[in-house]
């Protein structure tokens, strides 16, 4: 079979706007990602990055007043966050919660299973424990994890570091289809980022369609993007190269709003906005 | 036997010497059946102004629909018995509407002395030896009707005696099960003489519609025994159900009791840990499920007569639906009971908003140098956890009832023995539904 015969799965997100608590976040934003291929996704702090993943993901709290987010021919926004998963979406979220209680191990044996085996009922077999386990402990150590790990409850007393390189565990677990990386390298150390980006590289090579949200570049040192985004005040503003990523990066986001300025004011009434609501 | 005996109905006194008439036992065990049916003359219904009865509604109950102890038909089924699954037993009784159907004891328990049976039987055998303890001060403290209805009309149950030193390694199993409008009196005695060492597991399970329990377990450690106690109430969510339970520990002695409470419609229980010897230990263990119309009312007492004893209690409940949990706890430290350590605490988490929680700590020092706390926590199913759950691929249910086993982990992590805990989990698992914030 030739690669041309192969349909290569999409994600397609179309003219998508997005309310939190009835106010108007996202404004009509249109993106595509291949398996396969690696998009940053940049912009200043509430320009509404992580309002985008937790819209894909199903987020009850996000409510999709316009538009659509397809894989293939699927809207999934018809779905629940856990048909989503099935389908072959992940999200590593920039605050993950802890689940007090629960196993880290025993967690993402259920979800491993759940998302290998879409058309698994509940109270089906769980996965094999001793082939879970094997599997579970090889990426703990690909990703320098002690394996101690796995016995503790889920993000509970984690730190910054721990939490995120646990989101990247889980993701190499569930090996999905779409990923998007939240910030993924915020409260890693320079070595840690550098390890987490060889992993996402690693990862990324079973043909993953990848989001990275970051303000950094190192994360991209092994995932250079095939496309970077910039975000301002709810919409893409911007699209280009690997190049855009390291302009924004070395001189931040100025020429950015100067160059839309319709957007820059959206964003500072959001911004007035937010603080408004602070202030109340 | 052809003819049919025809019983008098209800609790009357006819009843009580019909019920007599039928038995054979030691006289001065008839002696404390007739002392307890005139309590029960004396006494009336707890009313809702007394401070135990305030949270606990029972005007609905009626004694007047139930009958004492009939016997049972020989082909009546028992229900399945949740904690004896895939557990090598060294003894095991069963009884069906308080009359004992099944006992069991390994014959090399038995040459060591070990007594194990249902309550008549071994009343009937070994009466002598067991007079100083049977129907001993935890029948004393008989403060209502019930445990007068009790004391006149127990039927059933369980007799466990272990002698000095001797160690039972494999757990005894006790079932009391109920058919439908059936009545269970069961008394549990437990005798530990010095230095024995043993594991017990007790459930409860059926009564279809409308039983009636009103039982009572009594666990008496001699110094330096130690005994793991599991008691399951699993009755359907019909069964009225009221208990006297208490444990007396002598110097060193240890003790693990595990409660689970998972069935009846209503059921009011006071557990009771009295630490009467210098050195004892007593861990208590509550893992409760409620749901529907359910009602679960539980006093706790950890009694600290000597010193330098350690209790510490935990009790766990889920809620569901519109049901209800109370737990009033209390920690006593008499007099001279210098270097008690006594810990409570009580963690609800609920899963509806018309759930209900009471948790009512209390403590009450009278000796110096003492180290009591206490705490209680409610807490709701938090949404954002149940949305990351489902964002790895878990239904909303599995989200849910994952969040449920971890919210029990930290009292399970407490309990030592595998099957108590895994059939708890389960029979909780299956139970659960889908969290909604309604
Ligand atoms: N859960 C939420 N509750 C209230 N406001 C929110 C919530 N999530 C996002 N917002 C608001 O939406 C805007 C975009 O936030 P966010 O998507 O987190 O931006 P970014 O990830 O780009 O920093 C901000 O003004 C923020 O205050
Ligand atoms: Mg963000």
């Amino acid at each position: 079979m030739s690669d041309q015969e192969v349909q290569t799965d999409i994600l397609k997100i179309e003219d998508l706007h997005v309310s939190v608590g009835g106010k108007p976040i996202l404004k009509g934003v249109n993106l595509e990602i291949r398996r396969g291929e690696t998009h940053a996704l940049m912009g200043p702090n509430g320009s509404g990055k992580s309002t985008l993943g937790m819209a894909i993901m199903g987020h009850p709290g996000y409510e999709v007043t316009q538009g659509a987010v397809w894989i293939n021919d699927e809207n999934i926004l018809e779905m629940g966050p856990d048909e989503r998963a099935r389908r072959g979406l992940f999200m590593a979220f920039q605050r993950p919660v802890a689940i007090p209680g629960v196993r880290l191990a025993d967690f993402l044996r259920h979800a491993t299973t759940n998302v290998r085996r879409p058309e698994r009922r509940e109270g089906e077999e769980l996965l094999p424990m001793r082939e879970f386990r094997k599997e579970l402990r090889e990426k703990m150590a690909q990703l320098r994890m002690d394996p101690e790990f796995a016995r503790r409850y889920v993000n509970e007393g984690f730190s910054g570091g721990e939490m995120k390189r646990a989101e990247i565990l889980q993701m190499a677990m569930l090996r999905p289809k779409f990923a998007i990386l939240d910030e993924t390298d915020s409260g890693l150390d320079v070595d840690a980022v550098r390890l987490a980006s060889q992993s996402i590289a690693e990862i990324g090579r079973s043909k993953m369609g990848i989001l990275i949200i970051t303000h950094h570049d190192k994360l991209l040192e092994n995932n250079v993007p095939d496309k970077t985004h910039v975000m301002l005040g709810g919409r893409i503003v911007e699209t280009g190269g690997p190049e855009l990523a390291r302009e924004l990066h070395a001189n931040g986001y100025d020429r950015i709003r100067a160059d839309h300025p319709e957007a820059a004011a959206e964003e500072e009434a959001m911004r007035q906005d937010g603080a408004l609501q602070k202030a109340m | 036997m052809t003819a049919t005996k025809i019983t008098p109905s209800g609790f009357t006194d006819e009843a009580f010497e019909a019920f007599l008439a039928a038995r054979e036992e030691p006289a001065w065990a008839t002696q404390q059946r007739r002392e307890a049916w005139q309590a029960f003359g004396r006494m009336e219904w707890p009313k809702s102004d007394q401070e135990e009865w305030r949270r606990t509604d029972i005007r609905m109950f009626r004694l007047e629909k139930y009958q004492p102890p009939q016997p049972v038909s020989a082909e009546a089924e028992l229900p399945p018995a949740l904690l004896a699954e895939g557990v090598q037993l060294g003894g095991r009784t069963a009884s069906l509407n308080s009359q004992t159907v099944v006992s069991e004891l390994d014959p090399s328990l038995a040459a060591q002395g070990v007594l194990f049976g249902g309550t008549e039987q071994i009343l009937r055998e070994h009466g002598d030896l067991l007079r100083p303890y049977f129907g001993g001060p935890a029948f004393a403290m008989g403060h209502d009707r019930f445990s007068a209805l009790h004391g006149a009309f127990w039927s059933g149950g369980a007799v466990l005696y272990v002698p000095r030193g001797v160690r039972v390694a494999e757990p005894l199993h006790v079932l009391a099960a109920l058919t439908d409008e059936g009545v269970d009196l069961s008394r549990i005695t437990v005798v530990m003489e010095e230095g024995s060492e043993a594991t017990l597991l007790t459930e409860t399970a059926g009564g279809g519609k409308l039983a009636f329990h009103c039982g009572a377990i009594e666990l008496l450690l001699a110094p330096g025994a130690r005994l793991r106690f599991v008691s399951l109430q699993h009755w359907d969510n019909t069964v009225w159900h009221f208990a006297q339970q208490q444990a007396r520990l002598q110097s060193n002695a240890q003790l693990q009791w595990t409660i689970g409470a998972l069935g009846a419609r209503l059921a009011k229980v006071n557990q009771e840990v009295i630490l009467c010897g210098e050195g004892a230990n007593a861990q208590v263990n509550g893992v409760m499920f409620t749901e529907g119309k359910q009602h679960l009312a539980y006093h706790t007492l950890q009694q600290h007569e000597a010193g330098n004893c350690t209790s510490d209690l935990l009790y766990k409940g889920a809620l569901q639906d519109q049901s209800r949990i109370v737990w009033r706890g209390m920690i006593k430290v008499d007099p001279g009971a210098d270097g008690t350590d006594g810990y409570q605490r009580n963690d609800n988490l609920m899963l509806s908003n018309h759930a209900r929680s009471d948790s009512i700590p209390g403590l009450e020092i009278e000796a110096d140098d003492v180290r009591c706390t206490h705490g209680s926590t409610t807490s709701r199913v938090d949404e954002e956890l149940i949305f990351y759950a489902q964002s790895r691929g878990l239904t909303r249910r599995e989200a849910t009832r994952m969040i449920v086993s971890g919210f029990f982990q930290q009292v399970f992590d407490r309990i030592t023995i595998d099957s108590v805990r895994e059939a708890l989990g389960e029979a909780i698992g299956r139970r659960i539904r889908e969290y909604r914030d309604t």
